[in-house]
């Protein structure tokens, strides 16, 4: 059996380009900010979650010369749109915006870091998409950039990270998820951690392992702060989408927390159905890592158990090593199935996708 | 065939009460809700719990987030197990209302004087001809 897993024409949607340092940005911030990074002697915002250089965060053979993967929209179009056939990739870059203290500060980087990916990246590659990233230490300045961001057509989703100060539920981050529905983006949430909080409820475990282990139950609050605080009763089209969140821990988490819902839904009764159907409604998972073991039929059954053709979206994860030879899907997905995950699933969730097709 | 079955006298369950009864042997929880009789089966379709046990409640609605839409007040009953919710008048569950409902009994409050004269059964206790009794259908 061949190890090619891939559909022609597919929308791959979670693929991150890499920043090569803070100097790449420097042309798109101001000149307070510029200087600012000179004289502070700041040379990367790499994040822990994902140290750029370390072996296992990517595949050694798509590593450049200097070691940095996805570093250029060339290396990253060979590779998705050459030799998997995608049509249309999804970038979600992932810089240490997110973990930065000052306000000020983190709204001007993502600003430099939008203009950048517009720059370097969209404007190099028609077959490109962006997603747009946001300062979520203050919701107003998260809303402008949104606006700012969103003439631009090209950007189809609004990026944040799974863990940060407070659960996303909160109403007070409701501003951002109006502005999504509004523009028609999906609200993105990947792995990872603004490290406010430990990234277990326990406290800070030891290990990178237990990090990015803790990051399922990390999606699963989420998954039940946005659905209980009611940001789905207030906001009808908004839809989630979890990237990088592996996909097999949800029909467990859904089935407790359902369980749960009927016993305690007086609590919140605008979830006035089950969490299942909001899920099926407004949620959806990109395919790496899936979490699943490598036999087709254990991949088979994890599908039945998600109930719903309709919640995969077809991701390579590109660089990150979730996956060995070309298996972006993993053997146990029927032949339409994967067709449906790759085409009609992606364009029913980017409403801005469809614009394409004009 | 269901039978009447005289269970308790009308006074013993006010507005606002609950007793546990049984029927043909069948364990049934009769609730008041002011002045209007209402049987359902004391078991709870889910795992069957003694709904006569729960805490009476209201029905709590919403349609924006932070709105509570509190009405009908002591017309729902919260099985003591799981705290699933249990309409009173159509023994329907909030939860599962087509799948999940506790089985429903046809209740009425009737004369002494005419339940003396029958067809009824009362198992428990004396009917006296000057009273009002609660007659559930099992
Ligand atoms: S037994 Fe009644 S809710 Fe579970």
């Amino acid at each position: 059996m061949t190890d090619v897993m891939t559909e022609v024409g597919a929308i791959d949607c979670d693929v991150h380009p890499s920043v090569p340092d803070v100097a790449a940005l420097l042309p798109h911030l101001d000149t307070f900010w510029r200087d600012s990074v000179v004289e502070r002697g700041l040379n990367s915002l790499d994040s822990n979650s994902y140290p750029l250089k370390s072996p296992l965060t990517s595949r050694p053979e798509w590593r450049n010369k200097s070691g940095l993967p996805a570093a250029s929209a060339k290396e990253v179009g060979d590779q998705v749109f050459g030799r998997w056939q995608s049509g249309t990739a999804i970038l979600n870059c992932l810089y240490g915006v997110q973990l930065l203290f000052s306000e000020d500060m983190a709204a001007a980087f993502c600003r430099a870091l939008n203009d950048w990916v517009v720059k370097e990246w969209l404007d190099r590659d028609p077959r490109m998409r962006a997603s747009i990233v946001i300062p979520m230490q203050n919701v107003e300045y998260a809303v402008d950039e949104i606006e700012r961001c969103a003439k631009d057509r090209r950007f189809v989703q609004v990026l944040v990270l799974a863990m940060q100060e407070v659960p996303l539920g909160r109403r007070h981050f409701w501003p951002i998820y109006a502005a999504c529905e509004r523009h028609g983006l999906p609200l993105g949430i990947h792995a990872g951690s603004a490290y406010r909080n430990p990234v277990t409820s326990l406290g800070w475990p030891t290990w990178y392992i237990e990090d990015y282990a803790a990051q399922a139950p990390g999606f699963q609050s989420q998954m039940a702060s946005l659905i209980c605080e009611g940001v789905f009763a207030k906001h009808p089209g908004l839809k989630v989408v979890l990237i990088e969140s592996g996909v097999t821990w949800l029909p467990g988490f859904l089935w407790r927390f359902g369980k749960f819902w009927r016993g305690l839904r007086t609590e919140v009764p605008w979830v006035d159905r089950a969490p299942w159907e909001i899920v099926r409604d407004h949620f959806r998972l990109t395919i790496q890592p899936f979490d699943a073991p490598d036999d087709p039929h254990a991949v088979e059954r994890a599908i039945e158990h998600l109930r719903s053709d309709d919640i995969l979206l077809y991701a390579s994860d590109y660089p990150h090593w979730q996956f060995d030879g070309d298996a972006v899907i993993p053997a146990g997905f029927s032949p339409a199935l994967r067709r449906k995950i790759a085409i009609s699933n992606p364009l029913a969730t980017y409403a801005r996708l469809k614009e394409d097709a004009r | 065939m269901a039978k009447k079955h005289v269970v308790a006298a009308a006074s013993e369950i006010p507005p606002g009460g609950r007793k546990l009864v049984t029927a043909d042997g069948r364990a049934i929880v009769v609730f008041n809700l002011g002045g209007e009789f209402f049987a359902l089966s004391n078991r709870c379709p889910h795992r069957g719990g003694s709904l006569c046990e729960g805490s009476l409640t209201g029905l709590v609605l919403s349609d924006d987030p932070g709105h509570y839409d509190y009405t009908r007040r002591g017309e729902i009953i919260r099985c003591p197990w799981h705290s699933w919710e249990f309409d009173i008048r159509t023994g329907k569950s909030w939860c599962d209302p087509d799948r999940v409902k506790a089985r429903r009994f046809g209740v009425s409050v009737e004369k002494g004087a005419k339940l003396i004269e029958g067809p009824y059964v009362a198992e428990t206790f004396r009917v006296s001809v000057e009273n009002d009794y609660v007659v559930v259908e099992a």
